[in-house]
Parts: C-alpha cells; structure tokens; sequence
C-alpha cells in the first residue's frame, strides 16, 4: 500500500506558511486566517485518516506494531554506509502526536480567528502557527535522528517568533532571546549526544537505532568516560535537549517568560506540543536508554522528572499571573511524563509507565490546551493577566466557566476526567518502581488540584471587583474550540491506551489500580477542598496562609530565585571572570597583533612615501647615491 | 694620442666632467640647465670611448664609432628634449621643474 501521501501533512503547512508569509502585505486581515484554518482542516483531516489506518488497518502484523517508513528520499548521501535521510516513519507514538497536534493546532487556529481579530500581525501570525504545525509534525514523523534535530530546531525558530510575537514590548523580545538562547543551549548536548551515538552507532535511523539486536550489539562497546559508557552518556546529552525544549529542571526557566507570547501560541506551542518534544524524544529512543548499561540515563530522567514535579507545582501555588500558574503547571505536568518514562520497564504490562506517558501527554494536551484557551478568553474580555484583577466571571463567561472546570477537574485527576486515568496510571507505575517517587507525584497530585482550583475560585468566584467594563463571554470561534476541548478533556480517559502504545509495540490491558485510584483521587479531593476554603469568597485566609509558611513562601514567589542564579553565574561568573578577559584577549592581543600589522604598514608607509616625490632629480639623486653606494662596496671588497 | 698627456689625466677630465653634469642634473631648477647637464654627462662617456680607443688600442676604431654615435644620439634626444620644454612652456609658461610636479597628483 502506497503511504507516500503522508507526506502532505507535512507539505500543506509549509505550503501555506510560504504563501502567506511571502505574500502577507497582500493577504488581508480575515482571508489569511481562513487560509490558515482551511489549511489546517486539511492537514488534520489527512492525519486523523492516518492515524486510524495504521492503528486499524496496517499497523498490526503478528500481534505487534510496526514501524512503517511510509516515505523516504536520501537528502545528503556521503558514503554507502552515511547517508542522511528526510522520511516519514509511521509508529504507534507518531500516529498519537498525529492526532494531538494537527487537533491542538486546528482548535488553535480556529480559536486565533477570535482572539487575534484586529490584531495589526494577524497575517504574520497565521505564517508562523502554520510555519510552527509543520516544524512539529516534521519533528513527529521524523524517521531518524537527524531529521528530528532539524524539525527540533525549527520548532525552536518558530517558538522565538511566536514568543517575540509582540516585538514592540521589550519583555517579549527578551523573552522569546531567552527561551532561543536556553533552548539553544540546551540542544547543543541534543547534538553533542546525537553524534557520539551516531558515531558508535553508524546509523540515524530509528528503525535501526531501537532494534533490540543492534542495541545489544552497541551495549558492547567499552569506550568509558567517567565510569559511564559513551552512549550512556550520549543519551544524557540527549536528554539535556530534550530536557531543554520540555522545561525540566534546571532547564525551565525559559517558560514561563514565553508567556509574553499571544495565549493561543501558549495553548499550542508551550503547552499542548513542543514542549513535550523532550518526552517524545525519550520515548522515541526508550529502548536505548532501557537497555545501555542497565538504564542509568533512564534513571536520570526520573530524577529530574520526579524533582521538577515538586518544583514547579510548589512555584504554581504562589503565583498571580494566570498564565505563569498554568506554565509551570504544564512543567509539572510535563515532569509526570518525563517521570513515567523513566520508570517504565520494557516488556508487556511492565511498560506501564511508557504507555502512561504518552497517554498522560495526550490528554495533558486536550486539557492543558483547554485552560490556556480558557485562560486566554479571560485575558480578552478583562483586558488583565492577574488574578487580582478578576473574580466573580462565572456570571458572565459561562461557556468558559464550564469548560474551565472541566479542564481543573481532569488536571486534578478526578474521575471520569481525562487526567484521572492518565496520571493514574503513572502513579501505579511509579508504585512498582519506587515509593519515594510515587509519594512525590501522589503528593503533587494534591498539589496541582490546590492550585488549579485556587485559580479556578480565584477567577470565577471569590468576588466581583467592579469592572470598568462588563465582561463578556467571548466570540463563537473562541468558545467553539473550547468545548470541543472540552469534550476531549472529558473523555479521552476512556480511550484503552493501552492497546495501541507500548514500549515493545505488543499490545497489553492494563488493570485498574483501585487503591491506588482512591489514594491520588483524595489528595486531589483534598487540595481542592483546600482551595475552596481559601478562595471560594473573598477573605484573608490565603495571605495569613502564606505569611505562616514565611521565607518559604517568599523563595517560591520568586521561583526559588533560579532566574537569578543564572543572572549570576552568567553575569556575575562567566561574563565577569571568563568572557571578559577572552573579550579583553580577544580585543588587545588578538586584534592588537591585526592592528599593529595594519598600522605599523601605515606609519612606516607615512614615513617613507616622501620617497616617491614624482620629481625626476630626486630619482636621480637615489640612483646616483645608490650607485655610488654599491660601487663603493664593489671597490672595497675588490680591493 | 696627445703627447705629454697620460690617460690618466683625461680620464680624471671626463670623471670631473661627468659628475658635474650628474651635479647639474640633480640640483638645477630649470630644465634647459638640466638638458644641459645631460650634455655634460653624455660628452664626458663620447670622450672617454675616444680616449680609452686611442690609449688601449690604437688599432681599432670601435671607440671613435660608438663616441659618433653618442653625439647622433645626444643630438636627436637634445631636439626631441626642446620639443617637449617648448611645448610645456606653452602651456604653463614656464620651465621650472617645481612647476612640473603636477603629473603625481
């Protein structure tokens, strides 16, 4: 069966991309957002077909999954054995982002039509979502590694332009040079580690890279570094990309700045899809870090990512920006799956963890996407970023209201919500594996509850602060994409995950952990329990809360002060001690010798270009005192 | 061959001649004195081919040919020379050399 018009998913987006980016002086303010959407309904249709081909129809041989190279064409051919690939290869974890993201960025497009209407870059903004869909679904569909790193550094270019949408405000600017230059430096290990692995490895490929029998065969090599192999510490390197693009730990702090950018790119790129590239990378290569040297990378990711649970959740509860609630909530959330992925083991039920992660990433998508949609269509109609600005909407935003509940609900894990089953079965998996991480993201738990509904009664009820304008539930194409969110938030728990991603590809059922169940469901009934003593009406119990925690309360207000440690070390340490002397260096010694050359050519020049006077009885005078000279010479050594 | 006068002195003659004309060409301001110079120069080389033929070897006549030829020569390089001067003087009214500095500019 001839696949090879998968890869129009990617063609259609670069095509409009191109189309209303050259021509966005011409394209006017609504044709180019139907342009988009149009496109977009194109490319989600052509995948949602996808997806449910391979899964149905073709996807199955002998009980497993297959990996399908659906298209293939050799861009950079250097010898037999090297040459590098772009292609598209069809697995169960592709065709899952296959659906998330032309989804996310279909409900995005459609709901930019609204919330962007008026806005002087619409064009320009509908060039970049397009520019954005066909980075992600390239990074997606990638078939092997080098393909991967260059859709993931056009998702990087694309995340700067969307960031820095706004480019008059200087924040915005020095957020989106932030995220580039932290994301950037990030995926300098990306292709550091990409390297090392290919040079052991001999191959991009992912089909290759992730077969058991050539695993075993890269397990044998005994080049050592510190202790650990050189492809374990490849997979670190690896992982420090993709800890980079997904926020982890010590990584993060590039995103919650990113929120300058306009809300639905936050929906889209910060929430819902690229920032969880760093887990599908992982996951993508989960059989090497399982298997090289006994899975000491993989335990790298579950320390990170059970720490930036805790982190990030803990930061969530003290902040007062909407939007920088709900970013470092989704670093938290992204901390789940990172953690799932570490835990996971290979084979049939035990990868559990796997399956949790892509399951937790899918529906984190719907509802996390959801509250950003949401939270943007507050942002519209109270003109305000801060909670204290807002109380009492529920009166008069009802669809966001209720779509917002739901969205609360499913984060918080409370059944029949979609983030119930997901992070469900991430607890169990983590029970399996280590106490200590599962009490972390059982206690966390509680905490993305309590400040999920701490933002949730701070917005919709607490009390009406008396708006200068009324506010008002916004327009059809922002409510719209909203409920059909909604409605996936909702119910995509039911899908039987299980059956369709494992790490092996074999198919397996997954059991209900009830107690487990009940556990996380009551410290999430507890946090929100929580929230709704302190934050249901208005009172002072939240800030007689917080002075009681004290320092503790200040440390994490200012997100324990990691943005300003790395003012420091940057600043104060490598600018100060190390880039200064090179710059000093640089500018004296290295430029110094250049300039001297230059310059002492000049000055000598300067002193003896009187000697070309153009008068003949000078040159004469030379000629003659010359000859003299010389025969003087001649006469003396002669003699 | 002059009676009573060695070679020596001629040639210490020509020597004299010959850095006066190379004097004259360096330091003279006018061009008519520096033509003349050249003169010099060129009757002191005329009379030194003259002197060594007839001093060294009184049989040949190769000295007195290239002494004719050297005045053929100075005389077409004299006129050719006042031609030019001429025209300069023409167009700029003068045979100054610092008025001639003109060409390196």
């Amino acid at each position: 069966m001839d696949l090879s018009y998968t890869v129009l998913i990617l063609i259609i987006p670069l095509f409009v991309f191109l189309l209303l980016g050259l021509f966005f002086r011409r394209i006017k303010a609504p044709l180019s957002g139907y342009i988009g959407v149009a496109g977009l309904t194109v490319t989600s249709l052509i995948s949602f077909f996808v997806a449910f081909e391979y899964f149905f129809k073709i996807g199955m041989v002998d009980g497993a999954y297959q990996k399908i190279v659906a298209f293939k064409f050799v861009w950079l051919h250097f010898t037999s054995t090297m040459s590098i690939s772009i292609g598209v290869m069809l697995d169960p974890l592709s065709a899952v982002m296959l659906i998330v993201v032309p989804l996310v960025s279909w409900m995005v497009h459609i709901y930019s039509l609204g919330y962007m209407k008026g806005d002087r870059g619409f064009t320009r903004f509908y060039a970049f979502l397009s520019l954005f869909t066909f980075s992600m679904l390239g990074l997606v569909l990638a078939s092997n590694l080098f393909e991967i790193y260059i859709f993931w550094e056009l998702v990087g270019v694309s995340s700067y332009s969307l960031i820095g949408f706004y480019y008059e405000k200087p924040s915005a600017v020095l957020a989106a040079k932030k995220a580039f230059i932290v994301t950037r430096f990030a995926d300098l290990g990306f292709l550091i580690g990409l390297l090392i692995l290919s040079y052991y490895a001999k191959t991009f490929d992912f089909v290759n890279l992730t077969s058991l029998t050539f695993i075993h065969n890269l397990s044998g090599i005994g080049t050592t570094f510190i202790g650990l192999s050189v492809i374990t510490w490849a997979l670190i390197l690896i992982f420090v990309g993709g800890a980079g693009k997904s926020a982890m730990f010590p990584l993060h702090i590039w995103l919650p700045d990113a929120m300058e950018g306009p809300t639905p790119v936050s929906a889209l790129i910060h929430a819902a899809t690229m920032v969880v590239a760093g887990v599908f990378l992982v996951a993508r290569l989960f059989p090497l870090y399982y298997f090289i040297e006994g899975g000491i990378a993989l335990d790298v990711v579950t320390v990170v990512g059970t720490f930036t649970i805790l982190f990030a959740a803990i930061i969530a509860i003290t902040q007062h920006d909407i939007k920088r609630v709900l970013a470092f909530s989704t670093i938290s959330q992204i901390g789940y799956m990172m953690l799932a992925l570490g835990i996971s083991k290979y084979e049939g039920p035990e990868g559990l963890g796997y399956m949790a992660a892509m399951f937790h990433l899918f529906t984190h998508a719907m509802f996390k996407a959801l509250l950003f949609l949401g939270a943007g269509s507050i942002i519209h109609s109270v003109h305000s970023n801060y909670m204290q600005d807002m109380g009492g909407l529920r009166k008069y935003m009802p669809i966001t209201h209720i779509t917002f509940l739901i969205a609360a609900l499913a984060i918080s894990g409370i059944p029949p919500f979609a983030g119930f089953f997901s992070k469900d079965a991430i607890l169990a998996a983590a029970f399996e594996h280590h106490k200590v991480v599962w009490f972390t993201g059982w206690f966390v738990a509680g905490l993305t509850a309590f400040y999920m509904f701490r933002l949730y009664f701070r917005i919709f009820w607490w009390n009406d602060p008396k708006y200068e304008h009324t506010p008002h539930e916004s327009p059809k194409s922002m409510t719209i994409p909203l409920m059909v969110l909604a409605f996936m938030a909702a119910f995509s728990g039911f899908i039987p995950f299980s059956h369709f991603v494992s790490p092996d590809y074999v198919p397996f059922s997954e059991h209900m952990e009830w107690g487990l169940a009940g556990a996380s469901v009551g410290i999430g009934l507890v946090g929100i329990i929580l929230a709704w003593i302190l934050y249901k009406k208005e009172n002072d119990l939240s800030t007689r809360f917080a002075l009681a925690f004290g320092l503790f309360y200040k440390w994490a207000y200012h997100k324990f002060y990691i943005d300003e440690l790395y003012m420091f070390v940057t600043k104060e340490i490598i600018f100060k001690h190390i880039s200064a002397p090179f710059a000093w260096f640089d500018r004296h010694v290295v430029d110094g010798t250049m300039n001297g050359i230059g310059n002492s050519t000049v000055w000598i020049s300067e002193k003896i270009k009187g000697l070309q006077s153009g008068r003949v009885q000078d040159y004469a005078m030379y000629f003659v005192s010359g000859a003299t000279v010389i025969s003087m010479i001649l006469w003396f050594l002669i003699k | 061959m002059i009676e009573g006068v060695s070679i020596y002195e001629i040639l210490t003659l020509t020597t004299t001649v010959f850095f006066i004309g190379v004097y004259g060409f360096v330091t003279r301001k006018n061009l008519m004195a520096m033509l003349i110079s050249i003169e010099l120069i060129l009757n002191s080389a005329a009379i030194n081919f003259v002197v060594v033929n007839k001093y060294l070897f009184p049989a040949k006549m190769d000295g007195d040919i290239f002494s004719i030829f050297i005045i053929a020569i100075a005389a077409g390089e004299t006129a050719l020379a006042l031609a030019i001067i001429i025209n300069l003087y023409r167009l700029i009214m003068s045979v100054k050399t610092k008025d001639l500095e003109t060409m390196k500019h």
